[in-house]
């Protein structure tokens, strides 16, 4: 089987002025949600009391907030989880600390139905949530530096710039999807944003490697011309790995369970919007700064045979 | 020929195969419910009491499978699962406080598999169930006590030598200062005072335009200090873990002053907290030289004035009711080597008014006996009308008896201990009962079992079905090649299996979706070979050819791809906390195992099957 018997012709760079008008048009509103709706930070970054609470049958939930507001639980977010039988109850940091607010809670529960069991417990302390939002930041910040002086070091830094800007875009707007649909983002939702950082520059390297290759071998044709005919021959691959990863992240949604499930959509929503993005921004932006033959110069590359190609 | 395998290929891959799978093979195993039996002093029990330990399982009628010594402990596995809760009970009453007895899940590794080194992934708290804390250690809290001792102690000192003076009311938690009239009282303060506190740093300074010195604690000392405190925090928590009876329980240091604590399997994490809260404390008190040594019974009624304790070694002794110190007044206990009799010795540093109070009250007493008192609370097991029950008990005991041999200060050892392992044990529980800079729980996270169980499933099966979904979609697509790459998936799958056993790395659910990436990007090595080949073979390449600029080419691609990654996966490691850091160390593995596998692996088999073969079609 063979989605692509001959290489495509699509036209990609020719619509990169009106893609980029739409890219920016996305980043603006990814960054006008963040910045109106903003995002739901999970315990991790709060820093608060987290209580899950399996029931042996389904539960109604006002119930359950009524059992707890009598109790004077009155700050407590009660939504189910995954099932109706598994309850999440959050707190804010100031109710009181760990256990002793956990086994209230479940005493509280248990009082009203005695079969109520005790899923997980996780309290974070303020000083806590902070720094590991602190990190988390830093973590972010470490990786685009890591990978601009890597693209740099191997490329050139025009690429270094495109690919960095492809990832940053990647970010903005998967973390602005995350802010709309209201998602609690954690650590593990971070660790995912991380996981698209290198997967979207995975897609983008393979581009720019077949673009410097491009340049080097071929002769003829100008850079826009280049950058259009790479970008063809390397989309059969860069579709194949997208639907492989996806389908992988798909089975992982579905089956993985609850506390795995915002890990993968976020890489779901990463994956499209990298794909997109190792296409279009990074391209783009390469061109952008005007990136031509004489900035790569012929790299030392074994076995790398210099035929003259016609286009 | 150009795709030829030469003999070393074919060597490598079978190398690399065969070892994987045999490290990778400890996990199919499973486990058996266990017990795992110490003593309290950290040693294995005796054979002699492994002999009761079995006898005892056997009138209850519970099959062992195994018993297993260690250098720490004796690790019994039973038959049935379900005998393990009855025979931890009925061990923990018949064996008494000299030993604990923890419930464990033992890996059912073959002995031919863990004479190799063989064993199964370490599992998260997220897949097995169980709390985890993380603590700060209030270091401020110790050493704003220390200002204030020094404050007292140079008063102390200035006052007996005529030098008027105040505290500066400027404290804080490493620094103070003292005032005086003028600066010739300071001067003079300044020459008396500083020779003896070589650790602390003295500045000539004005406080409201009075002379002062301002006095602080070295950045030497806070460290010491710091470090001092949190590894006392440490021992007193392992003491008071292994009264939980936990199996494999993690307590480490984390940063300058925190420390994690994971405690697999507890669920109860109030009792946890309870116990791990809970101090010892000790006493030095005078033995009642009259009735020593002690020839009364147990339940006699003691003279006035004196009390009556049992010795850790047996038997009793009877103590002088007044305290000379306690333990908080201990700022060091270490065991060494007396280096003229070359017997077992224990050096203790107390505070300089412990130090006062201890060179007053053996001043007049040398030749008496001075006892150590030791008092913490302990988990007992014991049978209430024939059910087992679990309860706190506080015990006192004796833990040494010394002869002082000249009056004593703030400096002092006890000698003459039978041997470097007492010395260790008495150096421990001193440093257990002296003052523990207080804990706080900055972090807590509790697995419930069943969620734990869960977990695992739904990894698995996520696991199990992304990877049939794309072996089937890499067979229905490249076809042979697609068959080979499959391969290379399985032994990746087999390779970061192997190589997180053999490294022990904890395996998180976020772990296990970084495996599932894993299993998405590493075809990618290959998608981006055989799209390579497709182009070759439609611009007229030959079998051989495309097969050999197939790989050739797409080789630097991969490798920049693959780095790119990595570098994204080492900040996260280097970074990351928890879920983060295990889903980092799965995605190294996998991206670092995969361009074996995919890129090698590979290539090794397509050569096989296609090298020798002159204008050979590719099924690709």
């Amino acid at each position: 089987m063979d989605f692509f018997k001959r290489e495509t012709q699509i036209d990609f760079m020719a619509h990169r002025v009106r893609a980029a008008l739409i890219t920016v048009g996305f980043i603006v509103l990814a960054v006008a949600v963040l910045f109106f709706r903003g995002l739901d930070f999970g315990l991790d970054f709060t820093g608060g009391t987290l209580v899950e609470v399996g029931y042996p049958q389904a539960v109604d939930l006002a119930e359950v907030r009524q059992t707890l507001e009598s109790a004077g639980f009155d700050q407590a977010v009660v939504q189910t989880f995954g099932t109706a039988r598994d309850v999440l109850i959050r707190l804010p940091s100031d109710v009181g600390a760990g256990d002793a607010v956990s086994n209230e809670i479940l005493g509280v529960l248990r009082a009203a139905e005695p079969n109520a069991e005790l899923r997980r417990v996780e309290f974070v302390g303020p000083q806590v949530g902070a720094e590991l939002a602190e990190k988390g930041g830093l973590a972010l910040l470490y990786a685009l530096g890591g990978i601009l002086i890597y693209v740099a070091f191997r490329f050139e830094y025009r690429f270094a710039i495109g690919a960095v800007a492809a990832v940053a875009h990647d970010v903005v707007i998967t973390l602005g999807i995350y802010a709309l649909i209201g998602m609690t983002f954690d650590l593990t939702v971070l660790a995912a944003l991380l996981a698209v950082i290198g997967y979207s520059l995975n897609d983008t390297i393979v581009v720019f490697d077949r673009v410097r290759e491009n340049f080097v071998r071929v002769r003829k044709g100008s850079s826009i011309e280049l950058v259009n005919r790479s970008i063809n021959q390397m989309l059969p691959r860069t579709l194949v790995t997208s639907l492989t990863t996806l389908l992988v992240l798909i089975a992982l949604f579905v089956l993985g369970g609850e506390l795995i499930r915002g890990f993968a959509l976020a890489l779901i929503i990463g994956v499209v919007v990298g794909t997109y993005s190792s296409i279009y921004v990074a391209g783009s932006a390469a061109l952008a700064l005007g990136v031509s033959r004489e900035d790569l110069v012929p790299p030392v590359k074994e076995g790398e045979d210099l035929e003259e190609e016609t286009p | 020929m150009i795709n030829k395998n030469p003999l070393w290929r074919y060597l490598l891959l079978v190398l690399v195969v065969a070892g994987g799978a045999i490290y990778a093979l400890p996990n199919l195993f499973g486990q058996d419910a266990a017990l795992q039996i110490s003593s309290a002093d950290g040693t294995a029990p005796t054979p002699a009491t492994q002999g009761e330990v079995l006898a005892l399982l056997d009138s209850l009628e519970i099959d062992v499978k195994a018993v297993e010594a260690t250098d720490s402990h004796v690790l019994v596995r039973l038959d049935q699962a379900s005998d393990q809760a009855v025979a931890a009970d009925e061990l923990a009453v018949a064996l008494g406080r000299d030993y604990t007895v923890a419930l464990n899940l033992a890996a059912a590794t073959p002995a031919w598999l863990r004479s190799l080194g063989g064993q199964p992934m370490y599992l998260g708290l997220d897949l097995r169930g169980g709390v985890h804390f993380l603590m700060q250690v209030d270091v401020d809290a110790v050493t704003t006590q220390a200002i204030e001792r020094y404050g007292n102690e140079m008063s102390r000192s200035l006052r007996q030598s005529s030098i008027a003076h105040q505290v500066g009311d400027d404290a804080t938690a490493t620094a103070f200062s003292l005032v005086f009239e003028g600066a010739d009282a300071r001067d003079a303060a300044e020459a008396q005072i500083t020779p003896e506190y070589p650790e602390l740093v003295f500045e000539q300074v004005e406080v409201n335009g009075q002379p002062a010195l301002s006095i602080a604690i070295s950045e030497d000392e806070l460290r010491e200090i710091r470090n001092f405190a949190v590894e006392q925090n440490i021992i007193t928590l392992r003491n008071r873990v292994n009264e939980l009876g936990v199996a494999e329980p993690v307590i480490q240091r984390q940063g300058a002053d925190r420390i994690v604590v994971q405690l697999p399997g507890v669920q109860d994490t109030a009792r946890a907290k309870e116990i791990i809260g809970a101090t010892a404390t000790l006493e030095f008190r005078m033995v009642d030289e009259a009735n020593f040594p002690y020839r009364g019974r147990p339940g006699d009624i003691p003279p006035p004035g004196t009390e009556l304790f049992p010795e850790r070694q047996g038997g009793y002794v009877l103590l002088e009711r007044q305290i000379i110190i306690t333990g908080d007044a201990i700022t060091d206990a270490q065991s060494g080597i007396d280096t003229q009799t070359g017997r077992a010795e224990v050096n203790i540093r107390l505070s300089g008014a412990g130090g006062n109070v201890m060179n007053r009250v053996t001043g007049g007493r040398v030749g008496d006996h001075m006892a150590v008192l030791f008092k913490e609370t302990e988990i007992q097991a014991r049978r209430v009308n024939d059910e087992i029950v679990r309860e706190q008990v506080q015990v006192e005991e004796v833990i040494n008896i010394a002869r002082i041999q000249e009056q004593l200060g703030s400096r002092f050892r006890i000698t003459g201990l039978d041997n470097p392992m007492e010395a260790r044990n008495l150096a421990l529980l001193l440093r257990a009962g002296s003052l523990a800079a207080p804990v706080q729980i900055i972090e807590e996270r509790t697995i419930g079992p069943s969620l734990g169980q869960e977990n695992i499933n739904q990894g698995m099966a996520a696991v199990g079905v992304a990877f049939l979904l794309v072996i089937l979609f890499m067979v229905m697509y490249y076809r042979v090649f697609g068959l080979i790459a499959n391969l290379a998936l399985l032994l990746n799958l087999v390779l970061i299996m192997a190589v997180l056993s053999m490294l022990q790395a904890t395996l998180t659910l976020p772990g296990i979706a970084g495996i599932v990436l894993t299993v998405g990007m590493a075809v990618d090595a290959n998608v981006l070979i055989y799209e390579r080949i497709r182009e070759e073979l439609r611009s007229g390449s030959s079998a051989q050819k495309a097969i050999e600029a197939g790989y050739g080419k797409a080789l630097s691609t991969i490798a920049d791809a693959n780095v790119t990654t990595l570098i994204a996966a080492v900040v996260l490691f280097a970074f990351g906390t928890g879920p983060v850091k295990g889903f980092a160390v799965t995605l190294s593995i996998g991206i670092v195992s995969s361009m074996f596998t995919a890129i090698f692996g590979t290539r090794v088999v397509v050569n096989a099957i296609y090298g020798s073969r002159r204008g050979a079609k590719l099924a690709i």
